[in-house]
């Protein structure tokens, strides 16, 4: 059976989303998305400037991306939705990552605005993929609402520490069927190959690329990791047992 | 519930008891949790914790590049008027000192406004001066809407508002906000502001927490360090910080370090504050709130300013003209203060590209 993901009607050739924020130079982005391989882009729409039409962020995404922007900085669902209806009228497409955060300590996302916005975009005929504190009753809300992916985090986004919401996330993988895509918290290429074993439909990888010493280095170990994670989901691995498995075993004698 | 009760708990605090105990080891421990006591916090800015600053420096420059990565905010100051009804003894703006006033008309709101976005600048900071009288917030809402045809991210440090006048601000098209306590110290702040209505501490003192209630998505606070002892000034400015962000998640807070300089008047600073006095400041604030934001101003020179960067600092200012009507004429009005870093917008960009930081221009729709 072929392998494949598709989301808002498009087949994507990568499990690996990257993000665009934190770089110390926007050209360093063509670098980090050949040697990752990844196909999904977001790019913070707050940031794209559109009169500064030979230094925007958007020109240094190659062609062949699918550009996912975002709704960063939005503290309501209100906020969301018109941040994602400029970016539309921009030119961006009709793919939506639904970042709605009242919370600037944390900075974790407000499901509640999300499922909002979700509900609104979706009927507005936008491919919606909202990020969340993960969450069943939340992820089914976002589901009825017409949200095309889930986007659950593993720690809170910038903090590198790793898949630390593992059983939340795993209930949604078990329970929602959209694909669940890891989003934020992520340090590690083994924390991103731990996510893809479990099932996750893919990650999406900033801030551990962008602060790494050698970002273009790190993207590629990150494309490698979310590769290997999905052989081995698909492979199914082998059952784990407390106690080693003798070879004259104690019931032999029955034989 | 307002700050001035986090204010009064301070009342009899001991501080010169509380740094005389202060330990290495204390420090130590401060430096490396992850959440830090409003103790920890004072234990930072103490004397002795001098000594440790370039193991707080580390781990400063790890949060801000964290939390912040490789991005800088630019933005410049747009000085509409500079009428001013108080008299702060330290201020060049003060009533009593002998400079040019003026008041920006609205065709000329437009043309400082074009020659900003010209530079290339996408976020401003509006100033009036503080005068009621002169500057009313209808004149404020009218300029600001000139001033958001061109630019989506504006700021605004003027005289105190009621909350229902910060409304009309931000519905006017201001998202940010701006004020200085200038100090803490109720005492100092009685007898270094003479006339006014700035005079009255507490209206000022619950002015950021107003402009948080009235929708604003970003509030910037600051003492004027120097004026009174900086340690306690600034640990009440790291307390003001974390009480409006504890109160009001959803608004971005940041804090500024401004510290006295030369200015037309002669009052001079109780106290220098030092270069490494301000990098114990920001470093240590960086530690005590590693998601806030910090932002210096081309009052310091280009050098140490370039130097801060990577210790905290999120947000620089570029190309500064303090003068009314600063951008379009230059030169024929009196600067609220003098600046020590006079390189373009091109000059900013360059150094900070040189760097491996990435200058921000447009933060907000």
């Amino acid at each position: 059976m072929e392998d494949k993901l598709i989301i808002g009607g498009k087949e994507l050739t990568s499990r690996l989303f990257v993000g665009t924020g934190k770089y110390a130079n926007d050209n360093m982005i063509p670098d980090i998305i050949e040697n990752s391989g990844a196909q999904v882009i977001t790019v913070a729409i707050r940031r794209v400037d559109l009169d500064a039409k030979d230094d925007n962020i958007i020109n240094h995404i190659p062609k062949q991306c699918q550009l996912m922007p975002n709704t960063s900085g939005a503290r309501t669902a209100e906020e969301a939705v018109r941040i994602a209806t400029l970016s539309r009228a921009m030119g961006c497409g009709n793919w939506i990552k639904i970042e709605v955060i009242s919370d600037n300590k944390y900075l974790l996302p407000d499901n509640y605005e999300t499922i909002k916005a979700t509900e609104i975009l979706a009927n507005k005929g936008f491919v919606v993929l909202p990020y969340m504190s993960p969450n069943l009753m939340d992820a089914r809300r976002m589901r009825d609402a017409g949200a095309a992916a889930i986007m659950p985090f593993g720690a809170p986004i910038g903090t590198n520490k790793g898949l630390t919401t593992k059983e939340l996330v795993r209930i949604l993988i078990n329970e929602i069927d959209l694909p669940i895509v890891v989003d934020a918290g992520i340090g590690k290429p083994s924390e991103a190959c731990e996510a893809m074993e479990m099932g996750a439909a893919a990650v999406l990888v900033n801030t551990a690329i962008a602060s790494a010493g050698d970002p273009v280095l790190m993207a590629k170990a990150f494309g490698d990791a979310v590769r290997a994670g999905r052989s081995a989901y698909l492979s199914g691995t082998g059952a784990v047992s407390d106690y080693a498995v003798a070879s004259s075993p104690l019931t032999g004698f029955l034989r | 519930m307002s700050f001035i009760d986090i204010v009064n708990e301070w009342d009899n605090f001991d501080f010169d008891g509380f740094f005389k105990a202060v330990t290495d080891a204390d420090i130590l421990r401060a430096i490396s949790k992850e959440t830090l006591t409003k103790q920890d916090f004072l234990t930072l800015l103490s004397p002795k914790a001098a000594k440790h600053l370039e193991f707080m420096a580390q781990k400063a420059n790890a949060l801000t590049l964290q939390h912040f990565g490789k991005a800088k905010l630019l933005y410049a100051p747009l000085y509409i008027a500079n009428y001013c009804e108080n008299q702060c003894i330290y201020c060049g703006f003060n009533c009593t000192n002998h400079i040019k006033r003026k008041k920006l008309t609205f065709d000329e709101v437009r043309e400082e406004s074009e020659a900003l976005y010209d530079l290339g600048i996408r976020n401003i900071l509006v100033l009036t001066g503080e005068s009621r009288a002169k500057s009313p917030v209808d004149y404020i809402a009218d300029c600001l809407k000139i001033i958001h045809e061109k630019f989506s991210s504006i700021g605004i440090e003027v005289y105190e508002l009621t909350t229902q006048e910060y409304k009309q601000l931000v519905d006017a098209g201001a998202d940010s906000f701006c004020m200085y306590q200038e100090t803490y110290d109720r005492d100092v702040y009685k007898s270094v502001h003479l006339r006014g209505p700035k005079m009255d501490y507490q209206y000022r003192l619950d002015a950021p927490e107003r402009a948080c209630k009235a929708g604003m998505r970003s509030v910037n606070i600051g003492a004027l360090l120097g004026l009174s002892k900086w340690r306690k000034d600034f640990f009440f400015t790291g307390l003001h910080a974390d009480y409006l962000q504890n109160n009001y998640p959803e608004v971005e807070i940041s804090v500024s370090p401004p510290r006295m300089r030369p200015h037309v008047g002669s009052y001079q600073p109780v106290e220098i504050v030092t270069d490494a006095d301000i990098v114990q400041i920001i470093t240590a604030f960086r530690l005590f709130m590693p998601r806030a934001g910090i932002s210096v101003s081309t009052r310091e020179r280009a050098e140490f300013r370039d130097n801060l960067l990577p210790l905290g600092v999120t947000k620089i200012s570029a190309e500064s003209s303090t003068e009314v009507g600063g951008y379009a004429h230059k030169n024929t009005n009196t600067p609220q203060f003098d600046i020590s870093d006079d390189r373009t917008v091109k000059d900013v960009q360059d150094m900070l590209i040189a760097k491996g930081y990435q200058p921000v221009y447009h933060d907000w729709y």
